[in-house]
């Protein structure tokens, strides 16, 4: 676990054509001092899965706009224009999950399963190819899980172990990708002293974190501005 | 009626249904402003981006990390919980939740719903949209009747992609409310002011009128 005061030196491990999985539901929670480094990093290839792929020119959206998706896999990507225009040239693949087989594909990828048997999509388009099975009369469908090289994600306060915790709405797929990659990093608001956190509020253990960072980039009612207080 | 009170007044009608202990997930457009008509401290409202005890929120007390699953700012009612991702739709598939209003694009007279896509279009977000149709114990759709360009949203047939095999519970529109039962659609009450003509004439799906007047024949 290293403490990193440079988002280039913390992003030095992220290479071309990595897995990255990038926290957040459209802004909030997402890492944007990292999505910001990686911005300016050179660097192409790369599949993302997040739930949205930023917003129009915002977050990961600007990633998009510079090419350096390949791939995106997600559940929603209506909200940016930009993703479906890069899209039907063909400039950029998606996949498509529902939120909650997103969710639980990160679960199971971090938890050392292969994959799981879920009720959701079964006899839609997005179940097309997927194995089926019957369990006391219910059709499921199998889905892999989900891991990826990288995950950068986005947490309230971290201790100077890696222990973290979470604030509000602003938890929601980070806690899973802390779990399901080879290499986290996160990105916080404050670091504390070990110790200073209780050990029940914990919600992520240091075992999962491999690097944190302090927020430079913060969301506020008035956008994403720097977090000036250093 | 202009679009406003049309969204109020079917979003109203909704919440005439959210009665005693339940846990509410509402999606995104006419079903949010459901909670505006819902002043019981039993009702809980529960957003799939992580938070049990959605509540309103003042314009001075916005806080740019607490949002719902339209990311618009809420509040966070008395007891409130938050949970990851996987454990929100652990709730919703698991259950856990007893009703879904939802919006749709297209609804047909079996009950089946299309509100993820559009063929050709850059519509692909499907969301919670899945995960609460398989899991919620009710699922209510709230809809305005027609689209923008006049057509019945009530079709024989969904000719977008369905979001699930499974048919919903009711559909609320600002001209009816109908019921599914056994794969066909019920209609079981007209709105103020409207006739059963109007219904009829805006509706393309076949439905059975449960809807009775004053001496009780049948419209």
């Amino acid at each position: 676990m290293k403490v990193y005061s440079d988002a280039a030196e913390a992003l030095q491990s992220v290479k071309s054509n990595q897995t990255i999985m990038v926290g957040g539901f459209g802004l909030v929670g997402a890492p944007l001092t990292l999505i910001d480094e990686l911005t300016r990093k050179e660097i192409d290839g790369l599949t993302v899965i997040s739930n949205n792929l930023g917003e129009k020119g915002k977050g990961l959206g600007i990633l998009v706009n510079q090419k350096k998706i390949k791939k995106g896999i997600g559940s929603y990507f209506t909200s940016n224009r930009d993703v479906g225009d890069a899209y039907q040239k063909g400039e950029l693949e998606l996949e498509l999950l529902p939120q909650g087989t997103l969710a639980e594909s990160m679960r199971a990828g971090g938890a050392g399963l292969g994959g799981y048997y879920t009720k959701t999509g079964v006899g839609t388009d997005l179940a097309k190819g997927k194995e089926e099975r019957v369990i006391d009369g219910i059709t499921y469908v199998f889905e892999p899980a989900i891991k990826a090289d990288v995950a950068l994600i986005r947490a309230w306060k971290a201790d100077t172990l890696g222990n973290l915790v979470y604030y509000k709405t602003a938890q929601n797929f980070n806690p899973l990708m802390a779990t399901a990659a080879d290499v986290v990093i996160a990105e916080v608001d404050e670091i504390v002293e070990a110790g200073e956190l209780s050990p029940e509020e914990i919600v992520t253990p240091h075992l999962f974190v491999d690097g944190i960072i302090r927020a430079e980039k913060i969301l506020t009612k008035d956008g994403v501005v720097s977090n000036e207080q250093k | 009626m202009n679009k406003n009170d049309i969204q109020e007044l079917i979003a109203k009608r909704a919440a005439q249904e959210l009665k005693g202990r339940c846990v509410v997930n509402l999606g995104i457009g006419i079903p949010t402003l459901v909670a505006k008509f819902i002043n019981d401290d039993n009702v809980f409202f529960h957003t799939e981006n992580g938070l049990l005890g959605v509540s309103d929120v003042s314009e001075e007390d916005i806080d740019p990390n607490l949002v719902n699953a339209g990311k618009l700012p809420v509040g966070e009612a008395v007891g409130a919980s938050y949970f990851n991702s996987a454990d929100s739709f652990g709730m919703i598939r698991g259950a856990h939740v007893d009703v879904a209003i939802l919006g749709v694009l297209q609804a047909d007279q079996t009950g089946l719903i299309a509100n993820w896509a559009v063929p050709g279009k850059n519509i692909m977000g499907v969301g919670g949209a899945m995960d609460l149709l398989v899991g919620a114990k009710k699922v209510i759709v709230t809809t305005t009747h027609t689209s923008k360009d006049g057509k019945s949203k009530i079709l024989k047939e969904c000719t977008y992609p369905i979001t699930s095999t499974r048919s919903v519970d009711m559909i609320i529109t600002e001209l009816a409310v109908f019921e599914v039962m056994e794969g066909q659609l019920h209609c079981i009450e007209l709105m103020p002011g409207v006739s059963m003509d109007e219904v009829r004439e805006k509706t393309e799906a076949d439905f059975i009128s449960d809807v009775t007047v004053a001496g009780g024949n049948m419209l």
